[in-house]
């Protein structure tokens, strides 16, 4: 395979023919803000997080699509882009209920933690406060669509790596919606195998294992029994 | 030197960014000399006072004492902080926006008459208990704001490095994990 040659931020690097911008970049050590990518799935460069510049492209390129080529010139952390990056993160959160006090994914969340690390100290944009429901109909799975940031990082693992094709996108732009088979509830799937693994890509709090949220937690009053029969009884039964 | 005024306010927040404050502890005691507290939840000031130099603002603007107040507070102060996640986001006090406009009497309907055990009635009482905006707003959407401090709530160590910043004469900035959310 041919080798190509570029310079990203300044770093003369050779890459294989083939190669995504981002995939040169992170092997030369250069971090670029990701939130749709998850490393094995095909990339769609759906986030616009990764966006950089290319000299003499007016127009901002994802670099999770954009194929390496010779002599490329690549900025991937300029005052333009930092200005976009902020931006698009302002208005996911603006888009969607992202209560992040009372969210399951709270301190590991991606869109969360990219927030800070970008510098997102408030939003700009007035929130729309969506209405959306929450699918708690699956046995060991939920869906919050308030939280979902529509990565289709879900759609994507359930169709090319478990082959289920249980979740699909419905509807356009701000409307659109992470559904199950034709767009009925998740406990009525037959197509779904419980794998999980749209669970596990989830970037934000949109899918979660039931039990996780604050509503579900559960109080375990075995301790109290123990410490109450230890004192009412006089035994000590672990 | 002159002590900086700071005040500090609580709209519809639940208290826990004032925690966080005194969760300051000495530190407070350290900066003692050089601020003066002049209108706070934890102090006795009836009005809010003229001049103030900094003023921490914990909570959402949620219903019309707090606009009519957050108004005051601009007119009458230097630098405004938005202080924690209600501040910042509104947060959990606008999870009835969700609802739509016109979610005051579905709101008030379900926590005073639905969930009631004894007594259900929807407090009324003009001049004594504020009506609730149609809109839960984060206090940037209602007047200017210089600073934020997002977290819910901003953990003390936050609390600490701003207002350092802002008592050595810096531009208060806050930066990485110290802006996170939630």
């Amino acid at each position: 395979m041919a080798a190509k040659t570029l310079t990203i931020d300044g770093k003369q690097i050779t890459a294989e023919e083939g190669e995504t911008i981002l995939q040169a970049a992170t092997e030369a050590g250069i971090k670029i803000p990701t939130l749709c990518h998850l490393e094995g799935v095909y990339d769609i460069g759906a986030c616009r997080l990764c966006l950089v510049e290319v000299t003499g492209t007016p127009k901002l390129l994802p670099a999770c699509t954009l194929k390496v080529a010779e002599g490329m010139e690549v900025s991937t952390d300029t005052e333009r882009l930092r200005k976009y990056r902020r931006m698009t993160l302002e208005l996911l959160f603006a888009e969607r209920n992202h209560v992040c006090a009372v969210c399951v994914a709270n301190g590991h969340c991606e869109l969360q933690t990219l927030a800070y690390s970008q510098g997102m100290e408030h939003v700009r944009y007035e929130y729309t406060f969506p209405k959306w429901n929450v699918d708690n109909t699956h046995r060991l799975f939920g869906m919050d669509h308030n939280r979902c940031i529509l990565c289709t990082r879900c759609v994507r693992v359930c169709w090319h790596i478990e082959g289920a094709g249980t979740k699909n996108v419905s509807g356009r732009g701000g409307k659109s919606k992470i559904i199950t088979d034709l767009n009925q509830e998740w406990g009525d799937s037959e197509s779904c195998t419980e794998c999980g693994k749209c669970v596990m890509s989830c970037p934000t709090g949109a899918l979660f294992q039931k039990g996780s949220t604050v509503g579900e937690s559960e109080r375990d009053r075995n301790k109290l029994e123990f410490i109450v029969n230890a004192r009412e009884k006089k035994q000590w039964n672990a | 030197m002159e002590r900086i005024k700071i005040a500090t306010v609580w709209l519809g927040g639940c208290a826990g960014c004032h925690m966080s404050f005194l969760d300051l502890d000495e530190f407070l005691v350290d900066i003692a000399d050089k601020i003066q507290v002049v209108y706070s939840p934890i102090a006795d000031v009836k009005e809010y006072p003229e001049g103030v130099d900094v003023c921490l603002i914990e909570g959402a603007v949620c219903n019309e004492d707090n606009l009519e107040l957050i108004h005051k507070i601009r007119a009458r102060t230097k630098v405004l902080v938005s202080f924690g996640d209600c501040a910042v986001t509104a947060n959990v006090p606008a999870m009835r926006n969700q609802f739509g406009l016109g979610n005051t009497e579905s709101v008030l309907q379900r926590a005073y008459i639905e969930n009631a055990q004894y007594n259900p009635v929807i407090p009324k009482a003009d001049g004594i208990v504020p009506k609730l905006l149609d809109r839960v707003l984060p206090v940037h959407e209602t007047v200017q704001v210089e600073y934020y401090m997002p977290g819910c709530p901003p953990p003390a160590e936050r609390i600490k490095a701003l207002l350092g910043q802002v008592l050595a004469g810096q531009t208060p900035k806050l930066e990485g994990t110290q802006l996170k959310f939630g």
